[in-house]
């Protein structure tokens, strides 16, 4: 039994407004967000500075990606824990493509910095579809499926290289983790592009909507002729090509491939994505809510550096703080996650 | 002596198993019962009904301590209700068999029948011979032939339901709610599960009975309480409060309509709207022959798994047929690909909506446009405006009642629903109509509603086919085909004999 008491639709042509379909939910960590700001101002002097912020951007702009990557992965029902060892796995490889000294690690081909970008993309492609066939065409569990390919990618990570971090790469493979465009990072144009571009897609786009109906009820929707299995794959797809370029950018910044790079970054994709409202349970969220989740640990964490806390003692702080912000958003009216 | 003479009183009326008085729920700051009171003496078979919305599965949360009443009192067995959180207390008192399963799927059967009150041994362990020796004892007083072993997800509808009413018995329970349990059974299962019932009923349990279907009702109760609008509007025998009374109690003043068949305007000579030739699908039906003309109305009935369903989904592209052919208006139609088969002109809505039709966390407009969702701007854009236009104009023609195209279609009651999901079959202006059992679980006003709804696509020259077992449903039908194990066996014009076409899906002739 329907526990309201449903009225007549009103006659009245008048569509909610754009405020009043931005849910509370989505906004509910921005008052959050301005309490950080203003802790943060109190921390150091130096941090409401623009070039401290800009810094806080471009250092979760990598993070951002991965964390729309997973958004998408997650609003269709499914998981993806292997992403981040894609960030480390395709610059890695395509590094090691383009070196062309075996002394310090290369494979000695010496392919150009464009043909290392596109094998990052490749590898990307490759990782997604076999994560995709596994999990909808034969039907594997997506936690453990991609758990596997976690730990495989990783150790491919390490194998191609013997452990070794590979520096001197081509410019035109580090010029998006190290550009400008109108004195911002390129990689924050990027990311905020990204948001942009996905956050309008999942809600004017049939394939976002579609999206949204596959993660509700996969069953329901392949009734309805909506082609879930295409689908699921292609978000597996993209996510992952989504991590390769979070690969790219951050290899840019900091101008090398690290064996490790990469490494417990998933840990925060899913922390960022359950404060910003994505639902684990699939069919539930939004790219803006995301966004806000990503920005508020980006923040945090520019906070607690520069607060002066014993650098072992930050993780912990962290941990704290995202269970308080998990917290925070559940009495705030979010309705309970099983 | 005033007081010997209510406890007298007292003593002469029966015992009563369950009891409520002056009960107001409200669900934030909708109140959904008002001042509702309902007794049920020991040893009575009660029936619950009401139309959806009528605040019977509030009423039944109560009685069950899923939720507490905001006023008025609760007692069971004649003690007052236990608290909210004592499980084992209410699981003592009153068991409810719901719809959906209660099972848990992957422990056995025997660990199902003794669920947090398994037989211990020394130290506190779990006897599990015992468990298996006794559940086997229950399963045996039950007919029941499965083994304690089998794991419960194997079990099909019919035994699972008996082994969650054996489990409350074994639990303690001497009051059973069913809630709609013969919905997904078949006639010879219900009579089945009616036996157990007027069994148990006979040894002093108490049942209270929710069911859509009257028939069932007069079949199985012997008292009615009716629900209208979160109140009790009528306490009964069911041998002196015959169908229409009891109709007219659950509408109210709304004045009921006697459906009267139209007959259908079909033109002879053009080709039929859909046709199936010879179709078929290994091991499950065959050489299925079926024409429904433009402005038809054929109803496929059958059994649970007397393949009509499967019937169903071959024509809606669910299913790719082996052998034959799909044609809509004499052109052959893309088998086996639903998106073709949308385009060619088929609009399905599925059997269980909750399972294969509805999107729960969705609006109710983006429920309705789901298959229309390239319509609404280039390169699949979905303009906001004209999706809202389009959603305002179903909910409009469909009479669906919600606050809104925005509102979550998970809070509309079971009839909104199913109109909603019909509106989607709709949307893309199909030329054929197929429709799995569309009034099930729906109440009388919103059946009505949905008939029209069929009536009016008729008009317009819609060749509609209803799959259904359901007699109400196949009433309206121009033409009954009757489909058993896989083939089709008898025909029937409009004016059957219920007893006709029931034998007739029985496979009886």
């Amino acid at each position: 039994m329907a526990s309201t008491a449903p009225q007549t639709v009103s006659a009245a042509p008048v569509g909610p407004s754009l405020f009043q379909r931005m849910k509370l939910r989505d906004l509910v960590l921005i008052p959050v967000i301005i309490l950080v700001l203003i802790i943060g101002s109190f921390v150091s002097s130096s941090f409401l500075l623009p070039e401290n912020l800009l810094n806080v951007l471009q250092q979760s702009s990598e993070l951002s990606i991965l964390v729309i990557a997973q958004s998408l992965i997650l609003i269709c029902g499914k998981f993806d824990l292997s992403l981040e060892s894609t960030v480390g796995l395709a610059p890695m490889f395509a590094a090691w493509l383009m070196i062309s000294d075996t002394y310090i690690g290369g494979s000695g081909l010496g392919i150009s910095g464009f043909a290392g970008i596109a094998v990052l993309f490749a590898v990307g492609l490759v990782v997604g579809t076999i994560n995709g066939l596994l999990v909808v065409k034969l039907k594997l569990n997506a936690f453990i499926t991609t758990l596997a390919m976690l730990i495989l990618l990783r150790g491919m990570t390490l194998g191609i290289t013997n452990g070794q971090t590979l520096f001197d790469l081509p410019e035109e493979f580090l010029y998006l983790g190290t550009a400008k465009w109108f004195g911002v990072p390129c990689s924050i144009w990027i990311a905020g592009l990204l948001f942009l571009f996905f956050g309008l897609m999942m809600r004017y786009h049939r394939i976002g909507r579609a999206i949204y109906a596959i993660g509700g009820n996969a069953e329901a929707a392949r009734v309805a002729g909506i082609p879930v299995e295409r689908i699921t794959i292609g978000v597996f797809i993209v996510g992952s090509l989504l991590a390769a370029l979070a690969g790219l950018l951050l290899t840019g910044r900091i101008a090398s491939v690290m064996s490790g790079q990469g490494q417990n970054m998933i840990f925060y994709v899913f922390a960022a994505a359950v404060i910003g409202g994505i639902s684990l349970n699939g069919g539930q969220g939004r790219m803006i809510g995301a966004l806000t989740g990503v920005l508020l640990l980006g923040l945090l964490q520019n906070v607690l550096t520069l607060s002066g806390i014993a650098a072992f003692w930050i993780d912990a702080c962290y941990g704290a703080i995202i269970l308080l912000a998990l917290i925070i958003t559940r009495l705030s009216g979010d309705a309970p996650r099983e | 002596m005033a007081a010997v003479g209510v406890a007298d009183t007292r003593e002469q009326s029966p015992a009563l198993a369950a009891e409520a008085r002056g009960i107001v729920k409200r669900f934030g700051p909708v109140e959904v019962l008002h001042d509702v009171a309902i007794e049920v003496p020991v040893g009575d078979a009660r029936a619950l009904v009401g139309r959806n919305g009528a605040g019977k599965s509030t009423l039944v949360g109560l009685l069950t301590g899923i939720y507490g009443p905001n006023a008025g009192e609760i007692r069971l067995g004649g003690k007052p209700a236990p608290s909210l959180g004592d499980r084992q207390a209410w699981r003592e008192r009153v068991a409810c068999v719901y719809q959906r399963w209660m099972v848990i799927p992957h422990l056995t059967v025997g660990e199902n029948l003794f669920l947090n009150n398994h037989p211990r041994g020394a130290l506190g362990r779990v006897d599990w011979r015992r468990l298996r020796d006794q559940a086997m004892a229950a399963l045996k007083e039950w007919d029941l032939d499965v083994s304690p072993d089998l794991e419960a997800w194997r079990l099909t509808v019919e035994q699972r339901q008996i082994v969650e009413i054996a489990r409350a018995l074994l639990q303690g329970s001497r009051f059973i709610i069913l809630d709609e349990p013969t919905a997904e059974l078949e006639r010879k299962e219900v009579n089945r599960l009616f036996d157990r019932i007027r069994a148990l009923q006979a040894s002093g349990v108490t049942f209270l009975y929710i069911s859509h279907h009257l028939e069932e009702i007069y079949e199985i109760c012997r008292t009615v309480t009716v629900m209208r609008d979160g109140r009790v509007v009528a306490n009964a025998q069911l041998q002196d409060f015959p169908k229409d009374r009891l109709v007219a109690a659950m509408v109210g003043d709304a004045s009921v309509v006697k459906r009267e068949a139209r007959p259908a305007a079909v033109d002879g000579k053009a080709a039929p709207g859909l046709e199936l030739k010879g179709l078929g699908v290994a091991g499950t039906f065959e050489c299925i022959d079926l024409k429904v003309a433009a402005g038809e109305c054929v109803g496929l009935a059958g059994l649970a798994g007397s393949g009509k369903d499967a019937v169903a989904e071959a024509v809606a592209g669910l299913l790719k047929p082996d052998s034959g052919t799909i044609e809509i208006h004499g052109r052959p139609a893309p088998a086996g690909d639903v998106e073709a088969m949308r385009a060619a002109g088929i609009g399905y809505v599925a059997r269980d909506r909750h399972v294969r039709g509805l999107f729960p966390l969705l609006s109710v407009g983006d429920n309705l446009t789901t298959t229309v969702m390239d319509r609404f701007g280039p390169a699949g854009f979905v303009s906001p405006a004209r999706q809202a236009e389009m959603v305002r104009r179903q909910i409009d023609t469909m009479g669906i009642v919600a606050s809104s195209g925005e509102q979550p279609i998970r809070e509309l009651s079971g009839g909104n629903q199913q109109k909603a999901m019909v509106g989607r079959a709709l949307a893309s202006d199909p030329k054929v109509l197929v429709l799995a059992a569309p009034t099930q679980g729906v109440d009388i006003a919103s059946k009505e509603a949905l008939y029209d709804i069929i009536d009016k696509a008729k008009q317009r020259g819609m060749a509609v086919l209803v799959v259904s077992d359901d007699l109400d449903e196949l009433t309206i039908c121009d033409r009954v085909e009757v489909i058993f194990r896989g083939r089709l066996t008898r025909s029937f014009a409009s004016g059957w004999k219920d007893h006709d076409m029931v034998a007739a899906i029985e496979g009886l002739y």
